[in-house]
């Protein structure tokens, strides 16, 4: 039996999507966890940034999107990217800058991706990956190819920007099969709601785009994953543009330099604050989809394949600044060769 | 006779004939042709493939690196060359780093209708070549002939790379050939637009022909003035530009854009530190004023260079 009272939801999603599901978002934890150590012990040049909190929402998208659909994560989408196909060494060895790895120390942590494989390798100005999605699909329909979906993601501050705007409305007009999926996780870094937007619900803007607009809890996996499947399958279906917002809290700062001291106690104790990961567990306990034996055994095989995967990237080669090939051009020949020279 | 604004929209509508990836986005560009006509029947020509964009130049800029990335050759008009600093992240962010953090190409052309014409004001005038140079991982092309806007704009189409094309204004109408070119210097060369032994003036864009007016009237002076027409500001041939400073030791660099910085800076800038040695004179410049654009073309005359100023400048030079 289901126990409503505890919050837990009725099962939506098929007792294998939801266990798969829960071991994405297990494994996206405990990686960003030892990212976040090895932070902390000055390994890692840069920021860490952590999806600790939305793991939920995160991998309900990434496990319904499709092989060769397109797909623009964000910085909290560690979960989404490796239920999407991201190998684990991806981000590990992006955020340790192995020459092995897909940016090859040319950019680190969150920006990554495989263009050419549909992952879109996110630039740091938020808003800007919705339209190359948008492009992406575009590509897709004069192509003839149909069929794919493009996704992209964002919290609710970069719904400020006019990238977001231009693009939502872009992808409206073009009639594209996109989902955009809004991370409302209460705050900008350190801006709060009320200072980021007025409207009751960030969804509502849907329909001033006349598009589909869809509002879940994003701590909640059963949530996620059956909305992702009506806005990912409505997109599918050519219905045009989603727009799904979801509400959460980061349970971590905006990254690991970040103490989060602004974060409002009361929403921390509020059901946004719940932690979508505990609460997962409680339903797979609860439906008895899991037992505690499992549990542990699970957690236990994603810490070894996370400890072997940083043992492997620690052991690979870093870029070397007398090899790197200093050209920033395709088309070698032209390259400007006075400014080639003159930067030695 | 072809105009430079139908040698634009010819190089067009062949990429588009010859290239199924080739497709053009941008504001009016559809059945209405363009704001200034440089799309003029190719939505009828290539049904689907010439389509009107709404008013977002970050997300028309944006869709075509997307575009790109999926394998297609996409031209995106911008309105006005001003405007294009709206969409200037997607360029100097997203489409210039593109290759360099993924190695995957990035195959756009942004066309931007640039520079000033008389009544056009501060944001229908913009010459903002340099500062797209500025970044890695583009190719900015200026063209001057009817010649080059048709060969260059297929080469931009043609390469792998993001290339901002800066089409004079200008030119389009009143700059004619007879015809369009069957062969091209490849873009990254210079071109000796007349030969002079007496000073080298080096330019680009509509200023090469205020540069030539300025050739003919110190001609009969006496002087014989080399210009060089730099044809595109990145790559900028430096060596076809320091051959000739070697045959006059004079140079002036004059461009349409503001004087802080930019194209004429950097021609100076390359001369002085690696061909200190020929130089009989300062290398001088010549640009616009540093004001906005004017409306009036009793300002505008005067704000940009003209063969007039470029005349008196360059007589200066000779005296040096």
């Amino acid at each position: 039996m289901l126990d409503f009272a505890k919050g837990v939801s009725a099962p939506a999603a098929a007792q294998g999507t939801f266990v798969q599901a829960y071991r994405w978002m297990l494994l996206a934890r405990l990686v960003e966890e030892k990212l976040a150590s090895l932070y902390r012990g000055g390994k890692i040049f840069g920021g860490v940034f952590i999806g600790k909190g939305q793991e939920a929402l995160s991998v309900a998208l990434g496990i319904t999107l499709k092989k060769g659909d397109l797909y623009a994560p964000l910085i909290r989408d560690q979960a989404g990217r490796l239920a999407f196909g991201e190998p684990l060494l991806d981000g590990i060895r992006t955020y340790l800058g192995s020459r092995l790895g897909p940016m090859r120390g040319r950019d680190g942590n969150v920006h990554r991706g495989r263009p050419r494989e549909g992952i879109f390798p996110m630039i740091s100005h938020l808003g800007s990956m919705i339209s190359v999605v948008c492009g992406a699909l575009m590509a897709r329909r004069f192509k003839g190819e149909t069929g794919a979906v493009g996704a992209a993601c964002l919290g609710e501050g970069g719904t400020s920007t006019g990238a977001f705007h231009e693009a939502m409305n872009l992808a409206a007009v073009e009639r594209l099969p996109l989902v955009m999926v809004v991370a409302n996780n209460q705050y900008a870094y350190s801006t709060p709601n009320d200072r980021q937007f007025v409207c009751e619900d960030l969804s509502s803007r849907a329909a001033g785009y006349g598009i589909a607009g869809h509002t879940v809890d994003g701590t909640d996996l059963d949530a996620c994953l059956t909305v992702m499947e009506e806005a990912v399958g409505r997109a599918r279906r050519g219905e045009g543009p989603q727009l799904v917002v979801a509400n959460l809290l980061r349970l971590s700062g905006h990254g690991e330099h970040d103490d989060a001291a602004y974060i409002d106690p009361a929403l921390k104790a509020s059901p946004l604050g719940r932690d979508c990961l505990r609460l997962t567990e409680e339903a797979l306990l609860a439906r008895e989809w899991a037992g505690e034996g499992d549990l542990a055994c699970w957690r236990e095989e994603a810490l070894r394949e996370v400890e072997e995967a940083v043992a492997t990237v620690q052991r690979e080669p870093l870029p070397d600044p007398n090899t790197e090939h200093w050209c920033a051009l395709a088309t070698t020949r032209l390259v400007d060769s006075f400014t080639a020279e003159s930067s030695f | 006779m072809i105009t430079y604004l139908e040698a634009i929209r010819e190089a067009q509508a062949k990429a588009l004939a010859d290239d199924p990836r080739v497709y053009i986005y941008g504001q009016d560009v559809g059945n209405f042709g363009g704001a200034f006509k440089a799309t003029k029947n190719l939505a009828k020509d290539f049904p689907g493939r010439v389509l009107d964009a709404p008013i977002s130049e970050d997300a028309i800029i944006g869709s075509a690196v997307g575009a790109a990335i999926g394998g297609m050759r996409p031209i995106i008009e911008m309105q006005f060359a001003d405007f294009s600093t709206v969409g200037f992240n997607q360029v100097v962010n997203q489409a210039a780093t593109l290759y360099w953090r993924t190695e995957t190409a990035c195959p756009i052309t942004v066309r931007l209708p640039s520079g000033g014409t008389a009544g056009s004001g501060p944001f229908h005038s913009q010459s903002m070549e340099g500062l797209y140079a500025m970044f890695p991982g583009l190719v900015v092309m200026t063209p001057a002939t009817v010649e080059d806007a048709y060969s260059m704009l297929l080469e931009a189409v043609a390469i792998d790379d993001p290339v901002i094309f800066c089409e004079h204004k200008y030119l389009y109408y009143h700059l004619k050939a007879e015809g369009l070119p069957t062969e091209a210097l490849p873009v990254g060369k210079a071109r000796i637009a007349r030969m002079g032994r007496d000073a080298t003036v080096v330019t680009y864009s509509a200023m090469l022909h205020e540069c030539l007016a300025m050739a003919d009237e110190l001609a009969t002076e006496g002087y014989e003035i080399e210009v060089v027409d730099l044809r595109s500001i990145k790559p900028l041939d430096t060596d076809t530009v320091l051959a000739s400073v070697a045959r006059t030791g004079r140079l002036l660099a004059v461009g349409e854009a503001w004087p802080w910085g930019g194209v004429t800076a950097e021609v100076v800038a390359r001369v002085a530190s690696e061909g200190f040695a020929l130089l009989d004179a300062p290398p001088r410049r010549l640009n616009a004023k540093d004001t906005p654009i004017p409306y009036h073309p009793n300002l505008w005359g005067t704000h940009r260079p003209t063969a007039q100023t470029i005349a008196r400048a360059t007589r200066d030079l000779l005296r040096l």
